[in-house]
This record gives structure tokens, sequence and C-alpha cells, in this order.
């Protein structure tokens, strides 16, 4: 009975598969494939419009740097097993925290970015304590947080200045040492640079004549990249990453085998919290204003990203290059709207297309992975 | 067949479990030595799985004494009782499906190497442990990365066995595990069970399933309505006599004699 067969050198019932077919069968595939999609269709369409010159190229890159941010946080909390819905109040929330501290009570900007962080995180940690000690599902919990965040982000400058939108946050950031790396961009002198050798277009007049149109690369987009590598390295390398997957997969399972899974999900929370702040702080920096209805349906934008990297809605799978890949395809399709030129209207039923085309196919790429019936 | 000369490992005394006004367990004894298959019987509702909490660390008995190693042992949780040795494979909460093979494996316990300051997971030494690990018990692997979801229901149950006993355990409790599972894969399971005894590991081996019981099992001790009705050595009793206790004694008497009177 010890001997049954299955201990030959080689299972005859193994498939032996191909290298291609692995270098294929990745949670990334429907992403991946409907980034080519977007990419072709507008290099297409819309290829003379200036999408693909500096300028273009910089303004879809930065929309897609916002959705990124915020795909990571929902990507890793989903893949943990739980919801955020309340990261575009969160966004409104903190962006408010920032110019209430900042401009009505006059603080340091730096002391008022660094308050705000360490406010919303707490939201983001009690949100998580509330979920894992009541055992109730996350998207009620963060739906509540969701009104919750966004009428404070109304009631205060309302009740303080007696209006929605508190600006001048501009002239306050300027001098501070922590603002610029928020709002400010780096590799300025190697734009100047391009620009000397002609290689990028520069201004012909006005009061900026013969400075580049690019004149560097927004701390968004680099903070979005760092976020990516970051989180996939944590997510895919480390011992917490594992614990991420597995609290997600099977909580019950994972307490088990002494996972801590409560406190693994209560840091997503607190991740999320993170990376709605961030993309808050950074808006604030480049508009110099916060607005009360900023962020209004971006938990939804973060979560479609993230379902188009081929996360499973219900945790224990995913992908934070997926997600980033998902928050790329939103961002080139909104603004390839007004490069295109086309009727927006299409643009939705592109969108929904290349939404329903991606999932179609990680559900597909899902079950082989992973032998789900 | 039963060479078990050494002293119980885990000794369970007159153990009684009463959750409210309902009495689980009224004076269970039952023990098991390294080296030997125990098999657990009963039907439904006999009080199987109240018992193998109590010995996991699950439940705290209401009375009776639990000794492991000759030494009087409470467990907090199945996490103590895991510390010290005794560890449990349950049928459905064994592994994570949509997780790899050593992402299961190595759940909760993970290695790591320093690069610098950043610690990782070392999943070149993960992994080889793994693949080693599953040919020992009879698996071949096509890939260490492969989920856990790709395997068999009784693939995936050696996996949780050899994970136990990789990592040190010195008491194997296995709840059902051959209940959902076909006459092939039960085969295997079983001949994992059978290599692990042999490694001098005490195996506790629960099932309603008489014929895979006696496929393996040294002893065997039946359970019924929270009691024990008896122990048995191999080759003392026979399938129908097993089969007759389990369902409810109606022939007692006549089995008392071929029980040895350990009733």
């Amino acid at each position: 009975m010890s001997d049954t067969g299955s201990s030959a050198a080689v299972d005859e019932r193994i498939k032996q598969t191909s290298k291609l077919r692995e270098a294929f069968i990745r949670p990334e595939l429907g992403a991946i494939v409907g980034v080519i999609a977007v990419f072709l269709f507008f290099i297409i369409f819309a290829g003379d419009s200036g999408m693909f010159a500096p300028q273009g190229v910089l303004n879809w890159s930065t929309v897609s740097a916002q959705f990124v941010i915020i795909a990571v946080g929902a990507c890793m909390l989903m893949i943990a097993g739980e919801f955020d819905l309340s990261v575009g109040s969160m966004i409104g929330f903190s962006g408010m925290s920032i110019a209430i501290m900042s401009v009505t009570l006059g603080w340091p900007v730096w002391l008022a970015i660094l308050l705000t962080f360490a406010l919303c995180m707490a939201i983001g940690a009690l949100t998580g304590t509330i979920v894992v000690r009541t055992g109730l599902p996350s998207f009620i919990v963060s739906l509540a947080f969701l009104f919750i965040l966004r009428g404070f982000t109304i009631f205060l400058p309302q009740t303080i200045e007696r209006r929605t939108i508190i600006g001048g946050i501009s002239s306050a950031a300027e001098g501070d040492w922590l603002a610029p790396l928020f709002g400010g961009k780096i590799g300025e002198g190697f734009f100047r640079w391009l620009a000397e050798m002609d290689i990028i277009a520069t201004y012909s007049r006005g009061a900026r004549a013969g400075e580049p149109m690019v004149n560097g690369i927004p701390m968004l987009i680099v903070w979005a990249l760092v976020l990516v590598i970051v989180a996939h390295i944590v997510l895919t390398r480390t011992k917490f990453g594992n614990w991420v997957f597995a609290s997600g997969g099977d909580a019950q399972a994972a307490r088990y085998v002494g996972v801590p899974v409560n406190r693994v999900k209560i840091q997503m929370f607190m991740l999320t919290a993170f990376c709605a702040t961030l993309f808050a702080t950074c808006q604030v920096m480049e508009f110099g204003s916060a607005g009360a209805d900023r962020g209004l349906l971006k938990e939804f934008e973060a979560i479609i990203a993230v379902v188009i990297g081929g996360a499973l809605l219900t945790g224990g799978f995913g992908s934070v290059i997926g997600a980033a890949l998902g928050a790329i395809i939103f961002g080139v399709v909104q603004q390839g709207l007004f490069f295109a030129g086309v009727e927006s209207s299409l643009f939705r039923v592109f969108l929904g297309v290349i939404l329903l085309f991606a999932v179609i196919l990680n559900t597909y790429i899902r079950r082989i992975i992973t032998g789900e019936r | 067949m039963s060479e078990a000369v050494h002293a119980p490992i885990v000794e369970m005394k007159d153990i009684e479990k009463h959750f409210g006004p309902v009495i689980a367990l009224n004076g269970v004894s039952f023990d098991v030595r390294p080296g030997e298959c125990h098999c657990l019987l009963g039907d439904n509702g006999a009080g199987k799985s109240t018992f193998i909490k109590t010995m996991s660390g699950g439940h705290k008995p209401t009375k009776g004494k639990i000794l492991f190693e000759g030494r009087e042992m409470s467990f907090d949780s199945p996490r103590d009782a895991m510390t010290a040795g005794i560890a449990t494979v349950y049928q459905d909460l064994a592994m994570i499906p949509l997780m790899s093979v050593t992402r299961n494996f190595w759940m909760g316990r993970e290695p790591v190497k320093k690069v610098g300051p950043f610690r990782f997971m070392d999943f070149a030494k993960a992994n080889e442990v793994t693949m080693t690990e599953m040919r020992k018990m009879g698996i071949n692997l096509r890939s260490p990365d492969q989920a856990v979801g790709t395997l068999s229901g009784g693939e995936r149950q050696t996996v949780a066995i050899a994970r136990a006993v990789y990592f040190g355990a010195k008491v194997l409790i296995l709840d059902e595990p051959t209940s959902a599972l076909g006459v092939r894969q039960t085969a295997n399971v079983l001949s994992t069970i059978d290599k692990v005894r042999k490694s001098g590991i005490a195996v506790v081996f629960i099932t309603h399933n008489v014929r895979h019981a006696l496929a393996v099992g040294d002893r065997f001790t039946v359970l019924n309505r929270g009691k024990t009705l008896g122990t048995a050595q191999r080759g003392q009793i026979t399938p129908e006599e097993l089969q007759d206790l389990m369902a409810g004694g109606q022939e007692m008497v006549a089995l008392e004699s071929s029980l040895g009177g350990t009733v």
C-alpha cells in the first residue's frame, strides 16, 4: 500500500506544460491585454493628436498615477479579503484637513501634512478594528465611513469658512520643506537639457518662452511607481505578503497556523487610508486648494482597476502589478477622451467592453491557476 | 503488528466535557503511543469532534486529566498544543486552495533571509523543502508554485500531514481525513498515515469507516454517546463486530468477550 504508483519519478497524469503557456498564464494577463488594446486604440484614433507627444504622455501618466496610488491600496486590502468604500470620501476629507490646518489655522504645511496622515491612518485603523471585532462585512462598515467622512468634509469648511473650497495653500506651502515631496517635480535639469538639445518642445511666446513645455516629472508619478514596486515586493516576496494572501484566502485556516489575521487586515485598512491621503496631498499641493467634492466615486474606480488587474473580489488572489495596469487603462481612456475628439459616450462603451473582457479573461485564467471549478 | 512498547505520549483520563446542560463527553479515557495508529471510531454525534478538540487545545475538559509525555498539561489554545507537538489536520480547514503549495506549507512559519536591512521570505529554501517533503509522502508536484486548488482532496490532506510532520509534530490528530475521498485517494492517504506511523509519530485517526480504520489501525476505540465502549487490539476484533459496536452496541454482551474485558 505504501507504493501506489504515484511515487514514480514522473507522474503520467501531470501534463507537461510549455514555457510559453506558463508565461501567459498569470493573474495580470487580462490587464496586460487590456493595456495593449487601449494603446492600440488610441494610437490608431488619436495618434496625431499630441497624445503621444511629451506633454500628452505627461498628461495621461499623471492621471494614471492618481488611479495607481489608490488602486495599490485597494488591491492589497482586497487580497486580504476586505473592501474600503470610504476611499473617495477619505480623499476629500484629508485634502480638507490639510487646507484647514494650514490655511485657516495657519499651522506650518509640513505639520498639517503629517497630522493629516496620522489622523487618516487612525481612521483607517478604526474602520479595520470595527470590521474585525464585529465580524460585519467591510462593505457595510466602510459605507458608513463613506457618509461620515464626506459629511465632515462638507460641514467643517462651511462652518469655519462659509464655503466648500479652501484655497491659498500654494502660498502657505512656499518654502516648506515637506510640501515639494508631494507637489514638486523631479528631473527639471534633465528636461531643460532635453529642450536645449531640441529633443523636446519649448514655449515660443509668453513669460515662459524658451522653457521646456514638460519641465519635470511630478512627484505624484514617482510616488505611484515607488508604491507599486514596494507593494509588489512586499506582497510576493515577504512573510507579511504571505499573511496578506492567507488572511483573504481563508481567515480561519490562517488563524489556525498562527497568522495574526486581525492585525494584517487592520494594517491593510491603514494602507488604503495612507494611499487616499497621499492622493489628496499631491492633489492639494498641485491645485493649491481643497474642495469638499474631491474624490467622488474614486473608491469604485479603484476597485474596478483592481478587478481588471486580476484580483478576486472575495480575497486571497490578486496582483499589485495587475491593479496598476488596470489603473493605467482607466487613466489613458479618461484622458484619451480629450485627445481623440470622438463622441465621449462611445468611450464609455469602449471602457465597459474592456472591463467585461478583462474580467472574463481573468476568471478563466484564475480557474486554470487555482483549480477552481 | 503493534510494537507499542513505549509509554503513551498522550493520555486522556476520565475526560468529561459539559456544554451547559449537555454532557458531550462522559468519562472518556484514551491514550496513544509513539509509532502507533490509534483509531477513534464513532457514529455522528458520538462526541468524536469534542474529544479531539479537547485533546488539541480547542476545548478545556470539565473534568479529567490530560497527560502529555507523562506530565499533566492544560492547553489554552490549539496554538499551545501545536507548540507542544500535537498537530491536528482538519478535513476542510487544512489548506487555502488559492495559494501555492509552498505558501500553504510555510503559512505562519515562513523562512526568512536577510538582504541588507530587508527581510525577505526565503523561497529557494521553502520550495526545496516543500518538494522534498512532498516527495517523501509520494507526491510529485509539477511545481511548488502550483496552487493547492489544483491538487486532489487526498493530495491536500497529504500536504497538511507532511506540513505537520515537518514542523515536528509528535502526535498527529487526523479528523476524518478519508471521509470525502474516493477509493484511490483514500488508499493514498492511508499509506501516508502508515509512513507517518513508521517514523515514530503517534497518530490518532478519527473515522466512522471501519474498513479504513482496520487498514492502518493498531488499536481501535469506539465512542458512543459520549462514552468509550472499549479498546481493542488489532487482530482481536472483526469488522462486523466493530461496526455493530459503533452502531449502538445491540450485541454488546456478545462482544464484551472479544474486547478482552476492557469495556
